[in-house]
């Protein structure tokens, strides 16, 4: 069963790079939703009990990120009629570049950190470190609202990535609460962006710039 | 001793029959009936008994250029070994980066005689082509990276069989990888859709076949020529790792050999007619993305 | 029995759940002093009688939680005798969500204190985010717009790498074969044994996340934003109440530290953290027009402060801890009374506003003395807890340090100074005097109160309360 995580890992960096590089966002949301979904099958392959608990953990995050939430995602967008990202501040090949760097930056950094019998040599710490260095870029270096937000799933995707080294250990409820959080923090997030619709009819956040000193 | 034969007879005669192919392939995709398969050859013909007609301003390099990529690209398709058997061309280690600049040869003559005409619009078509092989080129040495680590060794020889013995599991998706990122050069380096359309009319749009615009009669035959070689060499390395199966009988590997590439000229006719060319400030995202591919190849190879 | 600790966290709850269902938009506002009168006295009475702290599985009730929970929920009762004026005087405007958020926001709040287990936690702060954000967008004007999609963006982020060190920390027990536990009782027993490099990442990652909640720099980019377009009430509870919850976080993270014997790694990045937040406000708030963003910069500056007490530890903790109350307190009056003038000149900015003391002589002058005490001048409160921890600096050898914390304290004095005189004295404009703003009761009474309680504290510590924070200062040099 373990030898199908690796390749599931690398189709979810794969994706990364791909959101990275796509300038149009229905198509980054349904990319983001189909990681999810293949982060949702992780769970039951890390178990090494097949239980009724890890099943329902897993249909549960196939449910919310591979369904709920780009479907969420893509109304919020329809409602605001935006198609395509603006050029972000830092190009769309030249992010794919630094998303191919910051993975060998993972990696090498998953080096120096040590790790116990059963986890060694797999490539899970290497993908939630570089998953989580592509969403904080994909956040910072995009104009559009919800470019913003699906930058925020991928961080929030690589942080589940780790958490599935910890899914012996931990109690199943911290797990759930922060599948939960995830939803109501996404919800809460598809109100304000409508909001900023309206208030200013644009999805660009270079519009949210009275703000300054 | 056959198989050199054979494998020269192939080289020589095989490759206008793959540019037949895909002609057929996208006429049947547009309900039409299309060129016949041979029709390339009658065209060669064709063009070796027209007439030369050579601008004022050309000089031996216009003229010496696609004899140059013609031969470069034919010692290329010795050095390359077909289906399961050797190469006719004596391996050495390290003849993978004759292989790859054997291509750079061919190029390099072909961006000269573009240049040579002193038209702009021959100039703007090499400095895309030239532009566009920088980024393929990495992603190619990475693909030949992958299967140097994965054999052991620099012989080319060595190197495409090696995935023949190979542990599906543990490498399976680095051949995966590298396939994808090839298969995305092999439409660059020949001038395909998504990267290049070669039935465009429209100058400002053209990348490859701007550059042979002033040519003429026997030297445009033998630049078609070499190009169609060029589709065969790449694709039978191509071959290599997505199709590494061997029966162990001579003439059913040979035959496999052929038809594999016949299958792959179908498969670049299907991708040519159901995609549409990329924007050109698009394509070195495409070809970049290829790099990642090979590189993450080999990546996951050496982890 | 119901547990204590049941009571103090689902009982605003449920009354915010009342304020959403509650019809009448006058009456309503009278639930948060209902509420907040509750809550103050079961918190008296919680706090004199130890029996009732008794851990409820994984709440706990830990010294330097009770000293923060004093503070919030005496800040929550006297800003909601405030918010009734408030609301009052916009009583054209629904204020259903205002109320039930602000009811939900106590709860969350006592959550975060009570919850002993990390990752409980996470989700009690998450959940705080949350629930402040529709408070912040109330006058839904664009700016606060703006602010509002700052504040989720950046705190998201934060947590969300706060988790990822929650993770890390687990996992450095887990490492070492131990069980891996999030609950504060086993990570500080095992904590000599967890994996030195996991734990010190994920020190570092949750420093950040809980840092930005804090508003440290440089992760406070989110404050002036969120602070300057909030109501008046709202910056006060998020500056004397939320940060106080998230500096709650930083100092368990901490406790962890010097458990396993990492304390001079962890007080060095606490130290930095806390004089580049000091430097970093002090910066910004020379030149600074707008009122209300200069006090979100004195906001970082004191988070700074925290931190760096913290990170000094022993006499200087002590500090921090106390700090942490007069911070509060002074806070409220700052953040009520600019409320108050903001509502009179109907601007924020220094450009319109000047006279205070003559258009509003109650808020104005309370502004005046709030900025006095803030920037730490005696008799007030912040000077005895800005004094003990430079002390503590000096005795402890750390003289770059020290003097760094004065030259940084000055910078701001002269930044706030600037901005503070120039609203409170001269004459004020035409204009404001047609706008017929009075300074009330309810808006003014809670003001002198804080006011009161800050001067009460820099003049005489009551016995209790140097107890409390003696305590919780302590509770950091022990190992259950």
């Amino acid at each position: 069963m373990s030898s199908l995580i690796d390749p599931i890992l690398v189709a979810v960096l794969l994706l990364n790079l791909f959101a990275l590089g796509n300038s149009r966002i229905m198509t980054v949301i349904r990319v983001v939703g189909v990681q999810g979904a293949l982060l949702g099958i992780l769970p039951l392959l890390v178990h090494e009990h097949f239980g009724l608990l890890p099943l329902v953990v897993s249909l549960l995050t196939v449910a919310l990120k591979g369904l709920v939430i780009p479907f969420m995602l893509l109304r919020a967008m329809r409602e605001a009629q935006i198609r395509r990202e603006v050029a972000p501040s830092v190009g769309f090949l030249p992010s794919m570049i630094l998303g191919a760097f910051s993975i060998g930056f993972s990696v090498l950094l998953a080096q120096e950190l040590p790790m116990t019998q059963a986890h060694l040599g797999l490539l899970l710490v290497p993908a939630s470190l570089s998953t989580v260095l592509i969403g904080f870029i994909m956040l910072t270096t995009r104009y559009k609202a919800i470019s913003q937000v699906v930058g925020y799933l991928i961080l929030e995707n690589g942080i589940f990535i780790f958490g599935m080294l910890l899914v012996e250990a931990m109690p199943l409820m911290v797990e759930l609460g922060v599948l939960l959080d995830l939803f109501v923090g996404i919800f809460v997030i598809t109100i304000i962006v409508n909001h900023i619709n309206e208030a200013f009819s644009s999805m660009d956040t270079r519009k949210l710039s009275a703000l300054k000193e | 001793m056959t198989n050199v034969v054979v494998h020269l007879a192939l080289l020589l005669a095989m490759p206008p029959l793959l540019l037949g192919v895909i002609n057929k392939t996208k006429a049947f995709f547009g309900g039409r009936r299309g060129p016949p398969l041979l029709q390339p050859y009658r065209d060669l013909n064709r063009l070796m008994r027209k007439g030369l007609v050579l601008s004022r301003t050309t000089t031996l390099i216009f003229r010496a250029a696609p004899i140059v990529s013609l031969v470069a690209i034919f010692f290329a398709g010795l050095l390359m070994p077909m289906g399961p058997f050797g190469s006719p061309a004596p391996a050495f280690p390290g003849d993978l980066v004759l292989f790859a600049y054997l291509f750079g040869l061919a190029r390099f003559f072909t961006t000269a005689a573009a240049l040579d005409t002193g038209s702009s619009f021959e100039g703007m078509g090499a400095s895309r082509e030239v532009t566009f092989a920088c980024l393929s080129e990495p992603a190619l040495f990475f693909a030949l990276l992958l299967l140097a680590k994965m054999s052991g060794s620099l012989m080319l020889s060595h190197m495409v069989h090696s995935p023949l013995q190979v542990h599906w599991t543990l490498q399976g998706p680095s051949l995966v990888l590298v396939a994808v990122g090839l298969f995305i050069i092999v439409l660059a380096e020949n001038c395909r859709i998504p990267v290049d359309d070669p039935n465009t009319h429209l100058e400002l749009t053209m990348i490859h076949e701007v550059m042979v615009l002033d040519h003429s009669g026997p030297l445009l035959g033998l630049i078609l020529y070499g190009a169609a070689m060029k589709l065969f060499v790449l694709g039978a390395f191509l071959l290599h790792v997505i199709a590494p199966f061997q029966t162990g009988r001579a003439w059913l590997d040979w035959g496999l050999f052929a038809a594999e590439l016949v299958g792959l000229s179908i498969a670049i006719g299907v991708v040519e007619s159901i995609m549409a060319r990329l924007q050109m400030r698009h394509v070195p995202t495409l070809l970049v993305a290829s790099i990642l591919f090979c590189a993450f190849g080999y990546f996951l190879l050496v982890r | 029995m119901i547990a204590m600790a049941f009571a103090l966290i689902l009982f605003p709850v449920a009354m915010a759940g009342v304020a959403m269902a509650f019809p009448s938009n006058r009456a309503r506002p009278w639930l948060l002093p209902f509420t907040g009168t509750i809550h103050l006295v079961l918190t008296v009475w919680t706090l004199r009688n130890p029996e009732l702290q008794a851990p409820v599985g994984w709440l706990v009730l830990d010294p330097p939680g009770r000293l923060i929970l004093l503070v919030i929920s005496l800040m929550f009762f006297l800003c909601s005798f405030y918010a009734i004026g408030y609301l009052r005087y916009r009583g054209d405007w629904s204020n259903r969500t205002f109320t039930s958020c602000l009811l939900a926001f106590l709860g969350v709040m006592t959550l975060v204190i009570w919850s002993h287990h990390l990752g409980l936690m996470w989700v009690a702060i998450e959940g705080t985010s949350l629930v402040t954000a529709p408070l912040i967008y109330f006058n839904r004007t664009p700016r606060s717009i703006e602010a509002t999609w700052k504040y989720l963006l950046i705190c998201s982020v934060g947590i969300a790498l706060a988790l990822l060190g929650s993770f890390f920390l687990a996992y450095a027990s887990f490492h070492e074969g131990l069980e891996s536990s999030l609950l504060f009782e086993d990570l500080l027993h095992h904590a000599p044994r967890l994996s030195k490099p996991w734990l010190h990442t994920a020190f570092v990652l949750l420093l950040v996340g809980y840092g930005t909640k804090m508003g440290l720099a440089p992760m406070h980019t989110w404050k002036p934003d969120a602070y300057g377009e909030a109501p008046g009430i709202v910056g006060a509870l998020l500056a004397g109440g939320l940060t106080n919850c998230a500096f709650l976080a930083v100092l368990r993270i901490y406790h962890v530290m010097v458990a396993a014997g990492e304390r001079v790694y962890g007080g060095k990045l606490l130290i930095f953290l806390g004089l580049l937040s000091m430097l970093v406000a002090g910066i910004f708030m020379i030149g600074q027009r707008d009122i209300k963003r200069m006090l979100a910069y004195s906001s970082v500056e004191h988070m700074g402060i925290l931190v760096l007490g913290l990170g000094m530890g022993g006499i200087g903790a002590f500090g921090a801890l106390l700090h942490l109350l007069n911070n509060s307190m002074t806070k409220g009056v700052l953040f009520l009374s600019a409320g108050n003038l903001r509502r009179a000149y109907d601007s924020k900015s220094i450009d319109d506003i000047s006279g205070a003391m003559r258009r509003l002589p109650l808020s104005g002058t309370l502004f005046l003395f709030g900025f006095i005490a803030i920037t730490g001048s005696p008799p007030f409160g912040p000077f005895v807890s800005e004094f003990t921890i430079v002390t503590a600096a000096f005795l402890d050898g750390r003289y770059v340090t020290g003097a760094l914390f004065l030259l940084f304290l000055l910078i701001v004095f002269m930044g706030m100074g600037g901005t503070v005189l120039a609203a409170v004295q001269g004459r004020p404009s035409g204009r404001s005097r047609l706008i017929p703003y009075r300074d009330t009761f309810l808006t003014g009474a809670p003001v002198v109160v804080f006011m009161a309680l800050s001067l009460l504290l820099g003049l005489w510590l009551p016995a209790p309360i140097r107890t409390l924070v003696q305590e919780a200062a302590h509770y950091l040099e022990t190992r259950p």
